[in-house]
């Protein structure tokens, strides 16, 4: 039979030729996914706000890369021979539904992009339309819970089951949720555009809230120590960067960047060898990440240029403060007061207020501080927030009120969930217990 | 797209007005009314009559049931509708903001399905 011989030879050229094609296949397809997952998704959308029908189609064509590159070779612009597969997706999938109004003009569009997916001698300029897929996912008309989680999948491609996991929620849940903000997207006509000058401002503090929503998500496991959590607050910068490339004029993206930077630069930090948490006061800044730090900071100062301040510029600036320290000098407390004093202005938040009475325990002392904690005592959310009960047990320590700041203590002890942090209160509590 | 903003407000407060509250409000409406003309996104509108004269119907086992009253008692009633035409969610949300309705009540913006 001929053919036979050369598939013979094939074969016997060994498994491991096949293997490492195979590799090397799966290997340029991830890279290709991971670069260009929200790009694709972002530009198939764009038009026909399918986000669901794109990221199918897509889906399909990394299906077919997975199974086809090893035997073909990865095409020389693997990003543009996906979306040429995904675009043919999207078509036969469009032909299939009836009675769609938009079919025709869908179709339209689906068809021009044979300019785009199959000119690969040039280079192939898929527009990047990520930041209005980011404004889309976080419009006021989406459910704010589910803006962070929709980022998440529909820019970097993570599925229900991860994201579920990294914000403790029934995966089955997450799904539902997701699949019905895709369907709002799509049933409602919500636009993939990046907002114009007048609404810019307040719609990008929504987008930012939901990058920063994933990174807090992530942050809050203390030690690092559950990969999907860290990831997590990994991807979250990572939407950071994306949004303050794409608007480097907003002074909030990039005032944003800087503080999850400054954040990330601590993270080991929070550990002590044993494993024990470290509070930000007694924390070695050697274990802190320079050059994280060095870049937070040139970000900053970048869009403290703008003069238009805002609530991540404030917060970014509180830790830049703190990484001062760094540099063998003291903590610029007073300083630290005032910025908490503006961000309260701006936002009103009792955490903030809780933040800035600790800080002005530097500077005026406990008995000002409690005073200060004292005001807030009315505000019934505060009740259950661990950070005030710390943060009073702490100063009534200092004030040699013990039996005092031993019952906040196991207040604060009883609100924690993360065991490590919880240990940390319980020796402090009974440090104090034991001098009273 | 088509959206249908639905105009919901408190029937209950609409019998306080003086008659000169009564001349603003009709004389804004009227003035949002031509703003929608004029911008050419105006498919249709309507006042509705109060609750007070609605009859729900509904046939359950062959039996038809004429209820008097709306079909759910709530707190804002629905009483009037703008059917628009614009590009997309997001100007339809920029004409509902600026409906009288929206300062007095709520208004549901509703994209059409379209059959």
């Amino acid at each position: 039979m001929p053919g036979r011989e050369p598939r013979q030879r094939r074969g016997e050229a060994g498994l491991e030729d096949v293997a490492s094609r195979a590799a090397e296949a799966a290997l340029a397809a991830e890279r290709a996914a991971r670069r260009s997952y929200g790009k694709l998704v972002a530009f198939l959308a764009a038009r026909t706000r399918d986000v669901a029908g794109a990221e199918d189609a897509l889906s399909e064509a990394f299906a077919a890369a997975l199974s086809g590159w090893p035997a073909s070779g990865v095409p020389d612009n693997p990003e543009a021979w996906l979306l040429t597969v995904a675009r043919r997706r999207m078509i036969d999938a469009a032909r299939r539904r009836h009675g769609d109004e938009a079919l025709a003009v869908q179709l339209q569009w689906l068809q021009s992009l044979e300019l785009i997916g199959e000119q690969q001698d040039e280079t192939p300029a898929v527009p990047d339309e990520r930041l209005a897929l980011m404004f889309a996912c976080a419009h006021p008309a989406i459910d704010a819970g589910v803006r962070a989680p929709l980022m998440l999948q529909v820019i970097l491609g993570f599925d229900a089951a991860t994201i579920a996991s990294a914000f403790l929620v029934a995966p089955s849940a997450m799904g539902q949720r997701l699949v019905r903000a895709k369907a709002k997207i799509r049933a409602s006509g919500i636009p993939f555009r990046v907002p114009g000058a007048t609404e810019l401002h307040e719609r990008l503090a929504v987008v930012l809230d939901a990058v920063y929503a994933a990174y807090a998500e992530g942050w809050s496991d203390a030690g690092g120590t559950e990969a999907r959590r860290r990831n997590l607050a990994e991807e979250a910068i990572w939407l950071g960067r994306l949004a303050a490339s794409l608007l480097p004029g907003e002074p909030e993206a990039l005032g944003l960047l800087a503080l999850m930077l400054h954040a990330q630069a601590r993270r080991g930090a929070r550990r002590g060898d044993d494993g024990r948490y470290v509070p930000l006061a007694e924390q070695d800044t050697a274990r802190w990440d320079a050059a994280m730090i060095d870049e937070a900071e040139a970000l900053l100062h970048h869009a403290a240029s703008m003069k238009r301040a805002g609530r991540y510029q404030l917060e970014a600036a509180i830790q830049s403060a703190h990484a001062d320290r760094r540099r063998g000098g003291g903590t610029d407390w007073p300083a630290i007061v005032r910025l908490y004093d503006g961000l309260h202005a701006l936002t009103g938040s009792p955490v903030v207020a809780i933040n800035r009475a600790v800080a002005l325990a530097q500077v005026e002392g406990e008995a000002a501080a409690l005073h200060a904690l004292d005001a807030l005592a009315g505000d019934a959310r505060l009740a259950q927030y661990q950070p005030y009960w710390a943060a009073r047990a702490g100063l009534l320590a200092r004030l040699d009120r013990h039996g005092e700041a031993e019952a906040a203590y196991e207040l604060a002890i009883g609100l924690e969930s993360d065991p490590v942090v919880r240990e940390f209160l319980q020796a402090r509590r009974a440090s104090v217990a034991g001098s009273a | 797209m088509q959206y249908l903003l639905m105009l919901y407000a408190a029937e209950s407060e609409a019998a306080q007005r003086t008659p000169d509250e009564m001349q603003a409000r009709i004389a804004a409406y009227g003035a949002y009314t031509r703003a929608l003309d004029e911008a050419g996104v105006l498919v249709g509108r309507d006042r509705l009559q109060p609750v007070a004269s609605a009859t729900t119907v509904r046939v359950a086992d062959g039996k038809t049931e004429v209820l008097h009253g709306p079909y759910a008692d709530t707190r804002e009633q629905l009483g009037g509708y703008y059917l628009i035409d614009v590009a997309d969610l997001d100007v339809a949300i920029s004409w509902a903001t600026r409906c009288p309705g929206a300062s007095h009540g709520s208004v549901e913006v509703r994209p059409v399905w379209k059959m």
